[in-house]
C-alpha cells in the first residue's frame, strides 16, 4: 500500500497544518502517534493554546463586571468570540449564541427550560422524538423530560445500514410531538442525517427541532439560518478549541420563551429578595463566571478552521474515510458497523473471532489511538447486536500514511489472535 | 509455593521478552490455555462489573483454600486474569485478602491498571478479594 499513488484533489497542506499541532508531534510506546480518536476529542493548534495561555498572562480579569481595563478588555474579546461563532454558523443575531460547558450540557439546557415555556411546549403529555443512533447525551436528557413531564420517548428507527427509515419517521411526527431531538451527524456509524428534510417535516406540524451537532460541525459547513434549526448544539473541544466549551444556538424567540436554566450571577438585571428580574440574551442563560479561556480558545479553533476553509475539510476527510473504508474491507473478516450513503470521517469495525478491546490494547502498543467499546450509543450497538466496535475517527490533519499504519497494525493482530 | 513466590516466578518469566509484541503474544497464548469457566457461571450474577470486555468469576472452597475459574470473552484480558488465578487460586483465603499484588507492575503491565482502560483488572482483583473474604467468613 503506498498513500503516494493516491490522488489529492484537495489544495490542503498537510505538512504545514501538522506543523501547528504540537501533541502530534510526539511517540507514543515508542512509536510516531497516530491519533484516531478524534470523535471523542481534537487535538489543538498552537494559536489555540497560545490564546488560553496569554489570556491568563496578560488579559486574566473576569467578563461583564469590572469597569478597569484588563476587564473591558477581556469582555471585549469574549464578545468578538461570540460574533465569530455566530459568524461562524450564520446565526441571525449573537444573542442566539449562548456559551455553555459541552453539548451535552446545551441539551440538558434544553431539556430542563422547555417543558417551562407554554409557547414550546403546550399541553399534558405528549411525545419526544429521537433516533436509534443518539449519543446517550441525546437520550438521557429526554427521558429525564419524560419521567418529569408524562411525555412519552419515541424513537425513529433506522435500517441495517445505519440510516434514519424516512417513512417510519414521517409515521412518528404526529401533533402528539413536542420536540424532534436529533444528531446531525452519528458518532458511531458516520451517517450524516438529512436534517435539513427532517426539519422541514417537522415544522409543518409546528414541532420544534433539537439538532445534537457535536460530530457535525468540525467535519462541514453548518448553516442554523438554511437549516431553519430551532436549537442546535456542538463542542468546542471536537473542533480542535478547548474542553468544557460549548454552544446553544436557539432561535431568539424561543430563548426568550424560555425561563433561566440557571441562577447567580451575570444572568440577572436586579435582585432583591422581594423580587430578581433577569437579563436580557443571551446572559440570561449565563449564570456565573463564564469559561472566559475556553471561549476564547474557541474563537482561535473557528480562525483556524476558516484559514484552511471547511470545505476543503470537508473534502479531504472525504478521501481519508474512501481511502481507508477501501483499505479495511481489504482485511478478511473486518465489517464496518454504518455504511450509509452520507457519511463523516468516521469509521467503526469488528473483526471477526476478536475483541475490539484487544484490537485497542493492541493499536495502542503500536501508536494508534483509537476508540473501543459502545461508544455512549448502547441502544445503537444492541440495534446492530454487537456489544462494542472499534471506531477511527479521521481529522483534517490525519493522513494516507497513518491510515496505511492502521491497516497493517491489524493485519499484524490479526495474525498475533 | 506461596503467592510471592509465584509473583516472583511470573516477573523471571516475563523479563525474557524485551519487546511489547512478544510480551502479548505471551499473554494471549496465557488466554488461549486457561481452561473456561463453565457454561452455567456465564451469567450477570458471576459477571465482574466495569470492564469493556465481558469477564465471569466463580469461586469455591477447597481444603480451606480457594479455587477460583474466570473467562473473559477477550483475549488479552483472559490472559491478564489466567495470571491472577495462576497466583491467587489454590491459596488460603486469610493470605489472598492481605495480599498486595505487585507483579503487574513489574511485568510493566501497570497501564492495565488504570480506571480509564476499564478492562476490569482492578475490578477483578476486588472481585476476587471479597470472594476471599466472603469464603472465610463461611469457614
Amino acid at each position: 500500500m503506498n498513500y503516494a499513488s493516491t490522488p489529492l484533489s484537495v489544495t490542503i497542506n498537510i505538512d504545514e497544518i501538522r506543523s501547528h499541532f504540537p501533541s502530534l508531534h510526539q511517540k507514543v510506546n515508542g512509536y510516531p502517534l497516530v491519533y484516531f480518536d478524534n470523535g471523542a476529542t481534537s487535538q489543538k493548534p498552537d494559536v489555540v493554546i497560545e490564546a488560553v495561555t496569554q489570556f491568563y498572562s496578560q488579559q486574566n480579569s473576569n467578563v461583564h463586571r469590572g469597569v478597569h481595563t484588563l476587564s473591558q478588555k477581556a469582555t471585549d474579546l469574549f464578545e468578538e468570540a461570540r460574533i465569530t461563532v455566530q459568524k461562524f454558523i450564520n446565526a441571525k443575531s449573537s444573542n442566539e449564541i449562548i456559551f455553555t460547558k459541552g453539548t451535552t450540557d446545551s441539551i440538558n439546557l434544553i431539556s430542563s427550560c422547555i417543558a417551562h415555556a407554554p409557547l414550546l411546549w403546550r399541553g399534558e403529555g405528549g411525545e419526544v422524538l429521537i433516533s436509534t443512533m443518539e449519543h446517550h447525551s441525546n437520550i438521557v436528557p429526554w427521558q429525564m423530560l419524560c419521567e418529569e413531564t408524562g411525555a412519552l420517548l419515541k424513537v425513529i428507527p433506522i435500517n441495517d445500514q445505519g440510516e434514519i427509515i424516512w417513512e417510519e419517521y414521517l409515521k412518528l411526527l404526529s401533533n402528539k410531538t413536542k420536540i424532534v431531538a436529533i444528531t446531525h451527524v452519528s458518532n458511531t456509524l458516520g451517517t450524516i442525517n438529512p436534517i435539513k428534510k427532517m426539519i422541514d417535516e417537522a415544522h409543518k406540524k409546528n414541532i420544534p427541532v433539537l439538532i445534537d451537532g457535536a460530530q457535525a460541525v468540525p467535519h462541514m459547513k453548518v448553516n442554523v439560518q438554511d437549516l431553519d434549526a430551532d436549537f442546535y448544539c456542538f463542542s468546542a473541544h471536537k473542533m480542535v478549541g478547548p474542553t468544557g466549551i460549548g454552544i446553544l444556538y436557539g432561535k431568539e424567540k424561543w430563548l426568550n420563551a424560555m425561563p433561566p436554566y440557571q441562577g447567580g450571577g451575570s444572568m440577572i438585571k436586579s435582585v432583591s429578595f422581594e423580587k430578581t428580574t433577569y437579563n436580557d440574551l443571551p446572559y440570561k442563560f449565563e449564570a456565573g463566571t463564564p469559561h472566559i479561556e475556553g471561549v476564547l480558545g474557541l474563537a482561535k479553533a473557528i480562525e483556524f478552521i476558516n484559514g484552511i476553509g471547511i470545505e476543503n475539510i470537508q473534502e479531504y476527510e472525504h478521501e481519508l474515510l474512501a481511502y481507508a473504508t477501501k483499505h479495511l474491507l481489504e482485511i478478511e473478516g473486518l465489517k464496518i458497523i454504518g455504511t450509509a450513503k452520507e457519511k463523516a470521517s468516521v469509521i467503526s469495525f469488528v473483526i471477526e473471532g476478536i475483541h475490539a478491546f484487544d484490537i485497542g490494547t493492541l493499536l495502542d502498543q503500536m501508536g494508534i489511538a483509537v476508540r473501543t467499546g459502545h461508544h455512549c450509543t448502547q441502544p445503537l450497538h444492541e440495534r446492530f447486536n454487537i456489544s462494542s466496535t472499534v471506531r477511527a475517527s479521521f481529522a483534517f490533519y490525519n493522513t494516507f500514511s497513518e491510515i496505511d499504519r492502521l491497516v497493517d497494525g491489524l493485519k499484524r493482530i490479526k495474525k498475533m489472535i | 509455593m506461596s503467592i510471592a513466590e509465584k509473583e516472583i516466578e511470573i516477573v523471571e518469566e516475563f523479563s525474557l521478552f524485551d519487546n511489547w509484541m512478544d510480551k502479548y503474544e505471551h499473554i494471549i497464548e496465557i488466554g488461549k490455555e486457561l481452561k473456561s469457566i463453565d457454561e452455567k457461571y456465564r451469567n450477570p450474577e458471576h459477571e465482574v462489573k466495569g470492564c469493556q470486555s465481558k469477564v465471569w468469576l466463580h469461586s469455591y472452597l477447597k481444603d480451606g483454600k480457594v479455587i477460583y475459574e474466570a473467562d473473559s470473552d477477550a483475549i488479552i484480558t483472559k490472559g491478564l486474569i489466567g495470571l491472577l488465578v495462576r497466583v491467587l487460586s489454590d491459596e488460603k483465603p486469610e493470605d489472598i485478602i492481605k495480599n498486595e499484588l505487585e507483579f503487574i507492575e513489574k511485568i510493566g503491565l501497570k497501564q492495565h491498571l488504570s480506571p480509564n482502560r476499564s478492562n476490569g483488572l482492578v475490578a477483578m482483583i476486588k472481585q476476587m478479594k471479597y470472594y476471599a473474604v466472603a469464603l472465610n467468613i463461611k469457614q
